[in-house]
């Protein structure tokens, strides 16, 4: 794919960027050839063992002194008495947890009835039925208490994240050079996979729950950090002038004019933070977190496939109701009351809310299943349910084409691929990347694609970084020949466009573990089972950004095809694809950048790459060698998003879009 | 009109927009023009202007699309920092203020009306206009009493809780409008205040703005595009070009001896006779006869008298002392359009 992608057309000026890139590639070529037939000597194809440096245990050493000798050790561990405090409340609170202030758990009927307040509060009944629906079906399917051990570290992680966010935000929109800092690490820690923010989180802060919120709080931040910065750069200057002849400090200023006129952008990025979090606060099941995540976990190790799917639902119905009401609160303009409304009616929503939370915590004294759902008494259908999908795998024709398609894709395509891949020598394969990135961006890109690649070949991670990148570049593929077929095709019709899109919006804001239902379901544990999770994920971002693109071609110029006597498939291919590729690019880029987060989440299935190394890290304190491994991924991340979104501004500034 | 001091005093006033305004001023050849600025990249939005504005005095600027009114006020009040010259508000140089000073310097003096309103969205009727008010420190009380006072008086009565959004244009315009005047402050800049607004709400705006000025001698710049609101209102006008200042003067005198082929050009259309006054025709050494006019009458005010009188000076008399006369050539030329 490498190969083929640098004939693309790129900007002018790099007509040159071409030669080079060619030249590049004609290098490959010739190594690898020489490879093949038997010439190359060996230290060209794998750089030999002796000379790679040790980065891991040169890492463990510095990590070591800072951890006891700096003392950061003692700190974080001071951090985490506070952190934990907060986790013990908050358990008390949603599961009951035998900790101060010991008046938990709250009934589950009476979160349901607030969860339905807040969403009729939100967003009117629709809302209402899916908060108070949620609640209703995690009670009684029995899964009430995981969930609640979920949503006590969500309900810490998220805030948290919130504030840090908010607060580093406000600091680099106002300081030019904590921007500029700020920036880089930005976008290595949005390509830094999360397994690397575990295992230091394990380190200073305690297993379990603390090391969990701190992971997810981390995770969380980067989003919340652009979305203020945007948000208050966008605000009108005649406002921020209006607050200055008012006579505010700076102070002032912030608290008053800043930060209210960017309420829009800032709740933006509440809504990232707080679906981030809960994407991540189930991963942590792998340092052994208790909750929705270790329980799937649990339930797909040992094949019980319809709890893992009722698991599932609820983590779907609770990542959807989070996403409906906090994008709800986006859209919810304050608005005013006539003069004269009695108090009790402006707070008419919120005595309702107290009102329906007293009334259910008195009613389950009484009536204990109001209270909690008991052992025996709920609902779930696990052992049916498994019965079900078994008997509907071993429908003849189901079991031939997932065996067909594991078999077929296994043998005939992924494995050939993988080996070629593997056969390339390393030289040859960072010339490759080299020359992708000269094509598509030019050269700065293509210096970093060398640099980061080959510091990957550095960290002696190579074999397993390159299957790493083999499950990334066919999921990617297969989902680009599945996704851009049904986004072009949905976006001929504005109906089919908006349901597509809706389905993507949804699909995007489930949790990634929750992919790995169905592919183990279909393939159980096997390499198709891991490549179908990653193309289904990835699919969602290629198909939403072909609509969008598609979509947004301005009308001239379909008209001026249309005038021209353009068929709808020459309209298609001449106009409407060129103007939509550079956003179809970003869709593509973003797929990428899922795929890589996915491949290591997969990796539990059981995986020959980065991730599973990165894996067994966790059960360990082997710092060293999980930043190596972390950085390993996102070096290859980077990469590709530096290049791909390079060349998507290029090609937007060229066409006149931006 | 003129006191000795004037409340602000711009001397060569400078404000560039662009890369790197500092560097290019220092180095700009003397006599650039504004296209030659443009064409090296860079924006004069004021260019060298030099202008006083007296205590108690109503100057209005007006100009083109893009001449740099809002700037010039905007450097007034330091809203921009200007790029080259001084300005001083009632003596201080506002560029050598410190942060807390310029706070003090708004808070205590300054009161501005934005072009598009400037309301801050998240906050209703009463709470805009109070906002000021809240952040000089004043009580809930009193601020609530005062932003009521003056929302009843641009009548917007009843919507004091509303959203900026739940506005319309001119609503929101008199918001802004309120929100300057709850603090009636010493030195007002208006920047088109009254754009949005229906010619009778208009009206009463520019009635009270007038009432305050004469009653508490407030000074206040005015930028309007309209001329008869000019006219009732100033009492010199600036008409800007390019970022310049191509004549300050009274209207009489704009209308009767523009400076510049540009002020003669953008005043041609106005009825002058509106606009001069007996006082500005009066010649001190001349002597009339008969009943004298009152100085403050426009030569159209006095066009029945001017028509059928045959006297060759009329008397004008100004607070009941006779100043002078004036020809009434002069005055019937004006009227009738001759150019004297
Ligand atoms: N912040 C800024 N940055 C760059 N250029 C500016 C800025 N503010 C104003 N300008 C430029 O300065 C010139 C004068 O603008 P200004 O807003 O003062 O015009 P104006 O006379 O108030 O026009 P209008 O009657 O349309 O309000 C314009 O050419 C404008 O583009
Ligand atoms: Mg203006």
């Amino acid at each position: 794919m490498t190969a083929a992608t640098t004939t693309l057309p790129s900007s002018p000026r790099s007509f040159s960027n071409a030669q080079i890139a060619l030249a590049f590639v004609a290098v490959a070529v010739v190594l690898t050839i020489l490879q093949y037939i038997g010439l190359l000597p060996a230290w060209m194809h794998r750089l030999p063992e002796a000379i790679i440096p040790n980065f891991a245990s040169v890492l463990d050493t510095v990590f070591n002194f800072v951890k006891d000798d700096l003392g950061l050790l003692a700190l974080t561990r001071f951090l985490t008495e506070g952190l934990e405090w907060l986790l013990d409340f908050s358990a008390n609170i949603f599961f009951g947890k035998r900790r101060f202030p010991n008046i938990g758990p709250i009934p589950w009927t009476a979160m349901a009835a607030v969860a339905s307040v807040i969403g009729y509060y939100l967003g009117g009944w629709r809302l209402a039925l899916l908060g108070g629906g949620t609640m209703v079906w995690t009670a009684l399917i029995g899964q009430w208490e995981i969930a609640m051990q979920t949503m006590s570290v969500l309900a810490i992680a998220a805030p948290l994240a919130f504030v840090i966010g908010l607060s580093l935000g406000i600091a680099a929109w106002k300081y030019a050079w904590v921007d500029k800092a700020i920036k880089p690490i930005l976008s290595v820690l949005q390509t830094l996979p999360f397994f690397t923010y575990l295992l230091p989180a394990v380190i200073f802060f305690k297993v379990g729950p603390t090391a969990g919120a701190v992971a997810t709080t981390i995770y969380a931040i980067p989003p919340m950090i652009l979305m203020t910065t945007l948000g208050l750069k966008k605000v009108s200057p005649e406002v921020v002038e209006a607050g200055k002849m008012s006579g505010c400090t700076k102070a002032q200023m912030l608290r008053h004019v800043y930060i209210p006129s960017a309420r829009t952008e800032i709740l933006v990025g509440v809504n990232q933070v707080i679906m981030l979090s809960l994407a991540m606060v189930v991963l942590t099941a792998f340092i052994g977190m208790p909750g929705l995540g270790a329980k799937l976990l649990a339930m797909m190790g040992s094949f019980k496939l319809g709890r893992s799917f009722e698991i599932g639902i609820t983590i779907v119905l609770l990542a959807v109701m989070l996403d409906r009401m906090s994008k709800a609160w986006v859209i919810k303009q304050p608005e005013h009351f006539e003069r004269g409304t009695p108090l009790w009616k402006k707070h008419s929503m919120l005595l309702l809310g107290l009102g329906l939370f007293i009334g259910f915590t008195l009613l389950s004294l009484v009536v204990p299943f109001l209270a909690e759902v008991g052992r025996g008494q709920d609902f779930s259908q696990g052992k049916e349910l498994d019965n079900l999908i078994k008997a509907f795998l071993n429908i003849e024709w189901v079991k031939a084409t997932t065996g067909f398609l594991r078999a077929f894709l296994n043998v005939q395509v992924l494995i050939p691929f993988r080996n070629f891949m593997l056969s390339i020598p390393t030289p040859a394969f960072i010339l490759l990347v080299a020359a992708f990135a000269f094509a598509l961006a030019g050269r700065r890109e293509a210096i970093y694609a060398l640099v980061f690649f080959s510091l990957v070949a550095l960290s002696g991670w190579w074999d397993r970084a390159i299957i790493t990148l083999y499950s990334v570049i066919s999921a990617v593929s297969l989902a680009a020949l599945i996704g851009l077929p049904i986004g072009i095709l949905a976006s001929r019709s504005k109906k089919w466009s908006e349901r597509v899109l809706l389905v993507c919006d949804t699909a995007q804001t489930f949790p990634s573990f929750v992919y790995l239902i169905p592919a183990i379901m279909l393939f159980g544990i096997t390499d198709v089972a891991v490549i179908f999770s990653i193309l289904v994920f990835a699919m969602v971002p290629l198909t939403r950004y072909t609509i969008e693109g598609l979509r947004n071609v301005p009308e001239e110029m379909t008209e001026a095809a249309d005038m021209s006597g353009a068929k709808r498939f020459q309209k298609l291919w001449s106009v409407q694809l060129p103007i939509a590729l550079p956003t179809m690019a970003v869709g593509f880029n973003q797929a990428i950048m899922f795929a890589f987060f996915m491949v290591i989440i997969a990796a539990f299935i059981g995986t020959q790459d980065l991730g599973q190394e990165l894996q067994r890290t966790l059960a360990g304190t082997d710092l060293g060698k999980n930043f190596v491994l972390g950085i390993c991924v996102s070096l290859m991340a980077l990469t590709f998003d530096l290049t791909i979104m390079k060349w998507a501004a290029d090609k937007k500034r060229m066409l006149g879009l931006q | 009109m003129t006191a000795d001091n004037p409340v602000i005093s711009c001397k060569n006033v400078w404000k560039i927009f662009g890369p790197d305004p500092e560097s290019f001023i220092k180095s700009m050849p003397e006599g650039m023009s504004f296209d030659e600025i443009r064409a090296a990249g860079y924006i004069a939005g004021v260019k060298d202007v030099s202008i006083d504005v007296h205590k108690g005095e109503m100057l209005v600027i007006m100009g083109l699309s893009g001449s740099g009114k809002s700037t010039l006020v905007r450097c007034f009040s330091r809203l921009h920092d200007i790029t080259g010259g001084t300005i001083t508000v009632e003596g201080q140089d506002i560029m050598s203020l410190s942060e807390k000073d310029l706070i003090e310097l708004r808070r205590s003096k300054m009161g501005m009306v934005f072009q598009s309103f400037g309301l801050l969205p998240h906050r209703t009727v009463l709470e805009n206009i109070a906002f000021p008010l809240e952040m000089r420190g004043q009580d809930k009380h009193t601020r609530r009493e005062r932003a009521l006072e003056v929302i009843k008086l641009v009548g917007l009565e009843g919507r004091e809780d509303y959203f900026p959004r739940e506005l319309s244009g001119g609503q929101q315009q008199r918001v802004g409008i309120a929100r300057s005047l709850a603090i009636e402050p010493d030195i007002w800049f208006l920047d088109e205040p009254f754009s949005a607004l229906d010619p009778l709400i208009r009206k009463e705006m520019q009635d009270e703005f007038l009432r305050l000025q004469q009653l508490l001698n407030k000074t206040i710049v005015f930028i309007t595009h309209d001329f008869d609101e000019a006219l009732r209102l100033a009492d010199r006008i600036a008409i800007m070009k390019d970022g310049a200042v191509e004549q300050c003067d009274t209207p009489d005198q704009i209308v009767l001896h523009p400076a510049t082929e540009y002020v003669r050009k953008f005043t041609e259309d106005i009825d002058k006779a509106r606009v001069v006054h007996a006082g500005v025709l009066a010649q001190a050494q001349a002597v009339g006869e008969g009943e004298p006019q009152d100085s403050r009458a426009t030569v159209h005010d006095m066009a029945r008298m001017l028509v059928n009188d045959s006297r060759e000076f009329i008397p004008v008399q100004k607070n009941g002392t006779v100043i002078g006369a004036m020809p009434r050539k002069d005055a019937l030329d004006i009227l009738l359009g001759d150019n004297a």
